[in-house]
């Protein structure tokens, strides 16, 4: 559907193709409109709710990372500075859409359905962590770097195959561009034309290696023409950007047009995970030039400029998003875990060589509280 | 009845269940044109479609992987690896996708996923085309690893392998695809899963072995037999779940134990075999239990396999060895 003030959305893919050289911008970073063209049709209600799932995300993700400090959670993969991707996401995605997450895409994760208590149970040891009941057709994170790709294209044949116009959202950082999977799910889906949406999260570092060593390829959305797909370059911080490229890419996959591979340019302002100390391989000059780029700045400073903000909500808001997260977390703290439950669902039935190990298991833990 | 091979059950289990349920999918390196290397899949794709039936690009890890998110979208995509040597650029699917899936979701998502591959050796084929490495899947927590001896057994554990909810790795002897015939029913039978099969009943000694080497320990029986061995033989059919009761309850009876399987001996399957005996049927032992695995080296190409592979005179010198211990 295009109207006369915008252009279509799929010749987005062509106009910005991969080989054009072209990174799809429209916010500059202050957040003033550069591409008034390209400006995603959206309300002012949308783009509120947009800055609002962004601030949730950042706030939950800095709590995260407090409670691992604190000693409370175990290791926990930041994701400051790559907020706007997922929302975005979250904002074109359909309930009956999939969701083939790798691990660093909260807001992505919350804009499905999943809960801040999943996440929390997740990174604080619990597998419940990864049954994700509020978040329908979603996968659990895949930490083996990019193989849940193929998983992505094996669900975009199943969509096809039963009928379905539910597509498929996917995602891997600009490490896992080198991986065996990821040319393997893109050549699976090209050929099978599925309706599958590959998102790049180049944030420039697979832990300390750069993303210029990662590839001598001028880009990761070029990769996409050895498949015979749209690739397309996005300005990953650019909120307004993120969603015309991703609302193309959607329209082009429901359409049974095939898959599309949208490398979304960010930066992982914090560390790999809690473990990682990035001071290692990268310079403060470098962290602040990216900062100037952080998203939430820009999309706020748009909506301030359209006077659809008020800066005085920031604070209660921020302070009420709080008190729901600490609850959740404290849910987490409370969840009980069953020993039985490390055997009892790798099979649909247990085998009975595994249930004599539960079994022995259990003798071994009475005798112990035997003896005290 | 029919008389079949261990190729034409196999074709027949998968015809029988591509048309009882849509959700069924084969699918492979030239599995749909060209029937599959060995013809196993000769004639699906014309009765069932390409979209249900079809070739796929040259690459493991993407069959496998694509399965994976086929599986939990609801289909039983049923794949093939060309061989068994060719399927290690999958195994951080299999690992770390297909077998823990079920586990990490406590149950919301399971892998109803079979994975065929022909295994095993003495048909004089190239490099790779003769491992044995059935123990590595069974290393694996969440799988099930099936091994048929028999066209009727290929046909029942298939058919029981594509219903299982659980991933099953399903090996298929090369070796016996077109070296045996027997009467197999028509339609739809299946054989349980996780249990074992007593193929003769004897006195002296229990041989526990699966696979092509079942037909060799029966020849080396015949050898038992004329020097008043009495052999039981069981055939182990899955290789996981274990069929602990079956083993061990000839184990007490007879007081001997021999396995007699392919692979490397060194944390192979006789390992876990003698382990079970061990455990449970110690106080009935009259010989140390006994393995007669692979050597701990790479099968040897064609002009050297007759020294790796187990003949029917090695098995009955080590049955003889400890009947007379």
């Amino acid at each position: 559907m295009s109207s006369s003030k915008t252009k279509s959305k799929t010749a987005l893919l062509e106009e910005y193709g991969a080989l054009s050289g072209k990174m799809l911008q429209i916010l500059d970073y202050e957040g003033r409109v550069i591409l008034a063209e390209r400006l995603p049709k959206l309300s002012p209600e949308e783009m509120v709710t947009a800055y609002q799932n962004m601030l949730y995300a950042r706030t939950a993700d800095q709590m995260a990372v407090s409670y691992q400090r604190q000693g409370r959670m175990y290791t926990y993969p930041p994701n400051l500075g790559q907020e706007a991707i997922g929302v975005a996401v979250g904002s074109v995605m359909r309930e009956d859409d999939w969701l083939v997450p790798a691990y660093r895409e909260l807001s992505a994760w919350l804009a499905k359905g999943a809960s801040m208590k999943d996440i929390f149970l997740y990174f604080g040891g619990h597998e419940d962590g990864s049954v994700l009941a509020g978040a329908k057709n979603m996968l659990p994170s895949a930490v083996p770097i990019a193989s849940q790709l193929p998983h992505a294209a094996g669900i975009g044949y199943a969509m096809k195959y039963q009928g379905k116009k539910d597509i498929v959202f996917t995602f891997v950082g600009d490490g896992g561009t080198s991986q065996g999977d990821f040319h393997e799910a893109l050549n699976f889906a090209g050929v099978w034309r599925a309706p599958v949406v590959f998102i790049i999260q180049n944030n420039q570092y697979a832990i300390s290696h750069p993303r210029a060593h990662q590839t001598a390829a001028k880009s990761l959305a070029v990769k996409a023409e050895g498949y015979g797909i749209p690739g397309i370059q996005v300005d990953g911080n650019d909120y307004l950007a993120m969603v015309a490229a991703v609302k193309a890419a959607a329209e082009h996959a429901r359409a049974g047009q095939g898959p599309v591979l949208i490398e979304a340019v960010t930066y992982r302002r914090g560390a790999h995970t809690t473990s990682d100390d990035p001071g290692r391989y990268r310079t403060e000059a470098e962290e602040q030039k990216w900062a100037e780029r952080d998203p939430l700045k820009r999309l706020k400073g748009y909506l301030l400029a359209q006077q659809l903000w008020d800066e005085t909500n920031e604070e209660p808001l921020i302070s009420q998003y709080k008190k729901e997260i600490d609850q959740q977390f404290t849910e987490m703290e409370n969840h009980p875990y069953d020993f039985k439950d490390i055997f009892i669902h790798h099979y649909t039935e247990i085998p009975d060589d595994l249930k004599q190990q539960m079994v022995a298991y259990e003798k071994f833990l009475n005798w112990k509280e035997s003896q005290q | 009845m029919k008389i079949m091979n261990m190729v034409q059950a196999v074709n027949d289990a998968l015809d029988i269940m591509l048309a009882q349920d849509g959700k069924v999918l084969v699918f492979g390196e030239d599995v749909g044109v060209e029937g599959g290397v060995f013809r196993v899949t000769e004639g699906l794709q014309q009765k069932y479609g390409e979209d249900r039936v079809f070739d796929t690009p040259l690459a493991e890890s993407g069959i496998v992987g694509t399965a994976v998110g086929m599986a939990v979208a609801g289909l039983r995509p049923v794949v093939e690896m060309q061989f068994s040597g060719f399927v290690y650029p999958a195994f951080n699917q299999i690992i770390s996708h297909v077998a823990r899936m079920r586990n990490r979701t406590r149950g919301r998502y399971s892998i109803p996923m079979v994975i065929r591959m022909p295994y095993g050796g003495f048909i004089r084929a190239i490099e790779h085309h003769s491992e044995s490495m059935e123990a590595l899947f069974v290393h694996i927590p969440g799988l099930k690893v099936v091994i048929p001896s028999t066209p009727y057994d290929a046909k029942g554990l298939l058919v029981a392998a594509i219903e299982s909810d659980d991933p099953v790795i399903f090996m298929e002897p090369k070796r016996l695809y077109r070296a045996i015939k027997q009467e197999v029913p028509d339609g739809k039978f299946t054989i349980p899963l996780g249990k074992a099969k007593v193929l003769a009943t004897g006195e002296h000694i229990t041989v526990v072995s699966y696979g092509a080497l079942v037909r060799e320990v029966q020849k080396a029986m015949s050898l038992a037999k004329k020097t008043g061995i009495s052999v039981e033989l069981i055939d182990l059919r899955s290789i996981y779940p274990i069929d602990r009761e079956t083993i061990t309850r000839s184990v007490q009876k007879t007081g001997r134990f021999l396995s007699v399987t392919e692979g490397p001996r060194t944390a192979g399957v006789g390992a876990e075999l003698m382990s079970i005996v061990n455990e449970d049927a110690f106080l009935s032992l009259e010989a140390p239990p006994t393995r007669l695995a692979g050597f701990d080296t790479v099968p040897p190409l064609a002009q050297g396999e007759h020294h790796y592979h187990h003949s029917p005179e090695r098995i009955f010198y080590e049955i003889k060895k400890l009947v007379e211990y």
